[in-house]
């Protein structure tokens, strides 16, 4: 390629338009080529349908968990109560105020996929994903419906009769179907369940659960039925950010092509001296759902559920030669069986050992604040128009609005009193004039907002800003206590 | 016109079949979908010219206008709040501050009354100026209990409009020669010295009997003031027009008569209740 020539095609799309290139006509638009995966059998076939149950089962039952929380409260296990800004989570009960919470939950599930994808590669992409999950279900009802590989193809190339017709509205209407189930399950973690299951049976269900359930039927259907691998190809960001976190010691689906190559048709009974034992019978190819060759290597489209090597095995295994021709295998290790050693599986290296001590760290962090977890909140947010009021016995005020959070589910008095400032006192609305000691009440699960007016002699204060204590003691035994520090502002 | 058609020989596309000079134009058509978009929206803008009020003397099919939506949900909000505003309406205002959810209600309306009515003059935090009074404090002209406040703000202050108005005159004492500058010299060092700022103990001596004998009537002997007439306190730390010495002299002999208008014919009973009880809940309140 020439240097500096910007107009030149960059290698890799040249390639790939190598491929169909007797026109001189360059696409840059590939158009979609329809994956038709055969049907394959192994372990980590069986791997997958073993995530698949349990995944798609968690996902279904959660909803219906129950948790008694006492009178008044959701008893669901888990659940995003929007309206009234709450989500639970078994006996964990988070407000908007403590939403990181939520922080933490996305480091860890962000930092816990770079560990296992620097060590396993791509396993969540090959068997966790919510994408191929329900692609798989998706394929597996297309293949219960028409066929396997070749009688899809041979369907979809057939003229529209009666009988296609009978069978694509068969096949996109239980895909509907499961969309539908799906769509609404993800209500279900918004919404007491079955009370949004006797609504919906009723037709009583509000438009907004129905808005959700409809959308999410939609993009069920269309991502998991229609798209598919080209939402892993080219929708989802994760395909490109994931090789950050390979290097030569990560597991990746690996082709032999040292022991497999130069690759050929093998007649029975001939010599195997001189050649490679790939047969090219195309099997892992044809399994493959996102429809890509694994022997030209390690690429961006592969989602590294290794299909492709139950696919090989058998047939090594029905041609009597070792089995993993195409392996989850590490690079270090080809290298060393291409010299004819073996090369150990390294979990301790720098990036794994550093994503184990952020996880550690953050969940540790996170156990620790939900342990010292308090069901009492304090804000203190100070008037700013105006900074303060001078009145007529020249004292100085300053408004404060006084929060009190009450996470418990039970009615809480509490005594605030003021440090910093002597002679300083204050009235709350409603409440209490010029004193130094008042008690605040807290109804349960509420924010109660006082508002207070401090006031202290001139003569008192430092300057224009004073430092001022706010000690708010619950009025019980083993209460619990906060203190906010804040500032009385005054003139200079 | 069109004389032939033919294919070009390089790109193999059909030409359009014009010929000026010797130049022929590839027939390269624009692709269908830009074509569709052009018809929808060709079909969308005459849907529009006959549902729409798209030119005067026609009120569309829909008989759409902006006004009418905004009045149709500026109405939703009144029906939405009508819980509330029925409550307010009867309640005195006493009643009002003591159940605390109908007071939260008319202090929110009450703050945005007062951002939209009075602050303009009284300050967006209620805190005044030079000649506005703050509604913060606790020094008050006319009373600052909320059942004053409410009269305060339905009649106003000298609103000569309003029969009821809060009313008094203060004399200008400099301008019609009721007292000498040095007389006022005197009376504005002992009006200092009520609130302990006098500079000048001798002068302040000789204003007190100008004092007694001129403004003790309404300000009271000792300058604790009088709501009456809404005549200021002097003895305290709270200036309405400013505390220092040029001040003074010039209100004693120029005068001051601030004005509020009355806004009991301009606002509904509901809001001007609603005011009273969120400037009473400023911290001033009595």
């Amino acid at each position: 390629m020439a240097r500096g020539n910007m107009n030149t095609v960059p290698p890799s799309l040249a390639d790939k338009a190598g491929e169909r290139a007797d026109t001189d006509k360059l696409q840059l638009y590939a158009d979609r080529v329809r994956v038709y995966a055969a049907r394959v059998t192994g372990p980590f076939r069986r791997f997958k349908w073993a995530a698949l149950v349990v995944l798609l089962g968690i996902y279904y039952v959660a909803p219906w968990l129950r948790w008694d929380r006492g009178p008044g409260a959701p008893d669901q296990a888990l659940l995003i109560d929007m309206p009234s800004r709450r989500a639970y989570f078994f006996w964990i009960e988070i407000w908007p105020q403590e939403i990181y919470y939520l922080t933490g939950l996305l480091i860890v599930g962000a930092v816990g996929l770079f560990l296992v994808t620097s060590l396993f590669g791509r396993v969540w992409c090959g068997f966790s994903c919510p994408q191929t999950v329900w692609t798989d279900l998706f394929m597996w009802v297309e293949r219960r419906i028409e066929g396997d590989r070749n009688a899809r193809m041979r369907l979809d190339r057939a003229p529209w009769t009666a009988g296609k017709i009978a069978r694509k509205a068969a096949k996109h209407g239980i895909w509907i179907a499961i969309a539908a189930l799906t769509g609404g399950a993800w209500v279900m973690y918004f919404t007491d369940a079955p009370t949004l299951v006797a609504d919906i049976a009723r037709t009583q269900a509000s438009g907004t659960a129905l808005f959700f359930v409809g959308l999410f039927t939609a993009t069920t259907y269309l991502l998991g039925g229609i798209a598919r691998e080209q939402v892993c190809t080219y929708m989802c960001p994760w395909p490109r950010i994931q090789a950050a976190m390979f290097d030569e010691d990560t597991l990746i689906v690996t082709y032999e092509s040292w022991r497999g190559e130069p690759r050929g048709k093998h007649k029975q009974g001939e010599s195997w001296e001189g050649r490679g034992h790939c047969v090219d019978c195309l099997q892992c190819v044809n399994v493959c759902p996102t429809g890509i060759d694994i022997r030209d290597g390690n690429q961006l489209e592969c989602i590294g559920c290794g299909l492709c090597i139950d696919a090989c095995n058998r047939i090594m295994s029905r041609l009597g030669l070792p089995r993993g021709l195409v392996r989850l295998d590490t690079v270090t290790n080809q290298f060393a069986r291409e010299q004819g050693g073996a090369a150990p599986f390294r979990v301790a290296r720098p990036r794994t050992v550093i994503y184990t001590a952020i996880l550690v760290a953050v969940l540790a962090l996170m156990a620790f604040g939900l342990g010292n977890r308090s069901t009492l909140d304090v804000s203190v947010l100070r008037d700013r128009n105006p900074l303060f009021v001078s009145l007529s016995d020249g004292a100085i005020r300053n408004g404060y609005t006084f929060k009190i959070v009450n996470r418990a589910r039970a009615d809480r008095a509490f005594v605030l009193t003021l440090e910093g400032i002597p002679e300083a006192t204050f009235s709350v609305r409603g409440g209490p004039s010029d004193v130094q000691r008042a008690v605040l009440g807290a109804r349960p699960d509420r924010v109660e907002a006082y508002r207070l007016f401090v006031r202290a002699p001139r003569g008192r204060l430092a300057g224009d800003s004073t430092p001022l204590r706010f000690v708010l003691e619950e009025n019980a035994a083993a209460g619990e206590r906060s203190v906010q520090d804040t500032v009385f502002r005054g003139p200079r | 016109m069109p004389t032939k058609v033919e294919t070009d020989t390089v790109t193999g596309t059909e030409t359009t079949g014009h010929e000026w000079d010797g130049i022929k134009e590839l027939n390269t058509p624009l692709p269908r979908w830009w074509i569709i978009v052009l018809w929808v929206t060709v079909i969308w803008s005459g849907l529009y010219y006959i549902l729409y009020p798209t030119f005067p003397g026609w009120d569309g099919i829909w008989q759409y206008t902006a006004r009418k939506e905004v009045a149709e949900r500026m109405d939703a909000v009144q029906a939405g709040r009508a819980a509330w505003t029925d409550k307010l309406a009867v309640a005195s205002l006493d009643e009002i501050e003591q159940d605390s959810d109908l007071l939260a209600f008319a202090i929110a309306g009450g703050r945005a009354a007062f951002a939209d009515n009075c602050a303009p003059c009284h300050g967006s935090g209620g805190a005044g100026g030079p000649g506005f009074p703050n509604l913060l404090d606790d020094d008050w002209l006319w009373g600052g209990t909320v059942d004053s406040i409410s009269t305060t703000l339905v009649h106003g202050v000298r609103w000569m409009q309003d029969e009821d108005t809060r009313i008094s005159a203060m004399p200008r004492f400099g301008v019609d020669e009721l007292l000498t500058p040095a007389q006022i010299d005197d009376v504005a060092e002992f009006v200092l010295s009520l609130s302990g700022n006098a500079a000048d103990r001798v002068a302040a001596q000789r204003g007190q009997e100008v004092f007694a004998e001129n403004c003790a009537a309404c300000h009271g002997e000792s300058g604790q003031g009088n709501r009456e007439f809404g005549a200021p306190r002097l003895d305290d730390a709270v200036w309405f027009y400013g505390g220092d010495k040029e001040t003074i002299v010039r209100t004693i002999t120029k005068s001051r008569s601030g004005v509020m208008p009355a806004w009991g014919g301009r606002l509904d009973a509901v809001t001007i209740k609603q005011l009273a009880v969120y400037v009473h809940s400023l911290g001033g309140g009595e």
